[in-house]
């Protein structure tokens, strides 16, 4: 009987689809304990995004609305004080969800169980699964405090679907914090994209390196991914040169992938890359030197200079498209 | 200006398929491979460096104070960090590959309030544990802001307000703080002209660096005699429970399958559309 809280996460006033995947952890949770799970809703514009979550089988939905752009010393009092009438606290572990469920959990001395990738119930305890060492080891873990804080792995909890029905909607107190005073936000820029989010995107296609400069990048990684209608990713070194923004960075450093098809260009496939996308189905590396360490994970493997390959490559998708 | 430093060893990153399990699944065992120190932790330290000194005069203007928590083979990477630069370290002695991150973050508690340290900068993650807890535990067991996941960072000149740019999956966040603080470095601290100190005169440019700086012969020299002070966490008075345990560790299955090479464009096509199935 296991009473799980499910912190979702907003971005601009509305849900990212990232939260549906800590509702798939608590959904399989709750059905192998004969328990039950929540969803709060915290930050600005929560009282509208706690609406879009109704249907997604939670017992209620909780909304603390908290004026402000994200900062975790704003929400993590109100979490902590939410968090005390469960046993397991879950968001999705992207760059807010580790920050935030850290800071909430340092408030009641409560493990943390980050970046799991599976859960199962033995003797009614939760035993967690997570990749370490960059993904090169699996590790089996249990938290030992009487709360349980834990991120999960999007791309390891496929997103939770509509089951129906209605869960009523209840206001939480907001907790204030001192130290929150210390920090003051200064806006966030983003980059808006067409594309589909990396982790949840069924094609990527991601440039390294040999491309060379944000030009090169622009003009060889771009009309491929838009004949695919992929995502676009890159490697540290790419994203370090500034040839695209950070957040389209893979990698243990940057975000985890696992789409039907990866295609790595110019990258040589270094093991904190390898990381962030082992997981894909099928792996395509394009690459004049044959040696390069992405050959450990390719199944297709073109040894030829990108910037003859990729522009006809992209022709040929096209013209596969159109017959 | 005063900065600690929290470094760990590991086992080297570049070679992290290498690590072993014991075969009753009970440890993981990096034998046969070099430790290194934690490339998050480097950069935290290059950052650290970078706050306080003035770069174009090649002086230090400021304190800089790593500290670890290891057995004595540790104090090789402590070595490291001092011969980048770091004035003095301090050894923790301990277990780290037994302590948690609450135990971590509570001895580094201790030791923060005996320090008094105007900012802590930190490695966002350790990569061997993966985990992104510790720098969030530590702000909040000592009442501190934390800035996770900073690209730049301009302080003034004592170090008592940072401006950052923070790196969300949303896009790139502008914060001020208030110190002291713990502040965790992204990949991108390394670039030029990230790190401002109101010291070092602002259109000073760093060189293009994929790790922290690299220990001159004269630094190593220096290292030999710089102080660290050795303590335990008996001594720091942290009595500080584990709060989760590992119960085993295995190896990740292999992806299946070998790599078919391809020589050109049309069979790739080929293959991706007759074969897999995904074009």
């Amino acid at each position: 009987m296991t009473d799980i809280l499910v912190v979702a996460e907003l971005f601009e006033g509305k849900n990212r689809k990232t939260t549906l995947s800590a509702v798939a952890f608590a959904r399989q949770v709750a059905e192998a304990t004969s328990g039950a799970f929540d969803i709060l809703s915290i930050g600005e514009g929560a009282g509208a995004a706690a609406q879009e979550l109704t249907g997604f089988g939670a017992r209620k939905l909780l909304e603390a609305e908290i004026a402000g752009g994200y900062v975790a010393e704003n929400l993590a009092a109100t979490v902590a004080e939410v968090a005390k009438g469960y046993q397991v606290i879950v968001a999705t572990g992207t760059a807010y969800g580790k920050d935030l469920l850290s800071r909430a959990a340092g408030k009641l001395a409560a493990g943390v169980a980050p970046d799991i990738s599976a859960v199962k119930v033995e003797g009614g305890e939760l035993i967690y699964t997570r990749p370490m060492y960059a993904g090169n080891v699996i590790g089996h873990m249990k938290v030992t405090t009487p709360i349980e804080f834990v991120t999960v792995r999007q791309t390891s909890f496929e997103a939770a679907a509509p089951s129906g029905g209605a869960s009523p909607v209840e206001k939480v107190a907001v907790q204030t914090d001192a130290v929150a005073e210390r920090l003051r936000f200064g806006g966030l820029e983003s980059v808006k994209s067409e594309r589909p989010e990396l982790a949840e995107a069924e094609v990527i296609v991601a440039g390294g390196r040999a491309l060379k400069s944000e030009d090169n990048f622009k003009n060889v990684i771009d009309p491929l991914a838009d004949a695919l209608g992929a995502a676009v990713g890159a490697s540290r070194a790419a994203c370090d040169a500034g040839y695209v923004a950070a957040d389209l960075q893979i990698g243990q450093t940057g975000k985890v992938v696992a789409p039907k098809l990866y295609l790595a260009i110019g990258i040589s496939g270094a093991i904190q890359h390898l990381a962030g996308m082992k997981g894909s189905k099928v792996i395509v590396a394009i690459n004049k030197d044959k040696e390069a360490p992405i050959a450990q994970v390719a199944d297709y493997f073109l040894v030829q200079d990108l910037f003859d390959a990729v522009p006809a490559l992209t022709e040929a998708v096209k013209k596969l498209a159109a017959s | 200006m005063k900065i600690l430093v929290p470094i760990k060893r590991v086992a080297d990153p570049d070679n992290a398929n290498k690590v072993k399990v014991a075969p009753d699944g009970s440890s993981v065992t990096s034998e046969g491979l070099e430790w290194k120190l934690n490339p998050f932790d480097e950069w935290s330290l290059e950052a650290a460096l970078r706050l306080t000194e003035n770069a174009a005069e090649k002086s230090r203007v400021g304190e800089v104070v790593v500290v670890t928590i290891g057995p004595k083979d540790a104090t090789q990477t402590i070595r490291q960090g001092l011969a980048m630069g770091a004035e003095r370290a301090i050894r923790v002695e301990g277990d780290d590959a037994q302590l948690d991150a609450w135990q971590v973050a509570s001895v580094l508690a201790a030791v923060a309030k005996k320090e008094q340290p105007d900012l802590i900068i930190m490695g966002k993650q350790v990569v061997d544990g993966d985990s992104n807890v510790v720098p969030q535990y530590l702000a909040e067991l000592l009442g501190w802001p934390a800035l996770n996941y900073a690209q730049s960072l301009t302080t003034d000149a004592e170090g008592k307000t940072v401006k950052a740019q923070r790196e969300l999956d949303t896009g790139v966040e502008t914060l001020e703080v208030d110190g002291p603080a713990v502040i965790t470095c992204a990949d991108r601290i390394l670039h030029p002209q990230a790190v401002k100190n109101g010291v070092t005169p602002d259109d000073f440019t760093y060189p293009a660096i994929e790790g922290g700086r690299y220990a001159t012969l004269k630094g190593i020299m220096k290292a030999k005699r710089k102080p660290i002070d050795e303590t335990t966490v008996g001594d720091l008075g942290v009595e500080a429970a584990a709060t989760v345990q590992y119960t085993a560790f295995e190896l990740p299955p292999a992806r299946s399958g070998n790599t078919t090479f391809v020589e050109s464009v049309e069979e790739l096509v080929e293959k991706l559309h007759a074969d897999a199935k995904v074009l």
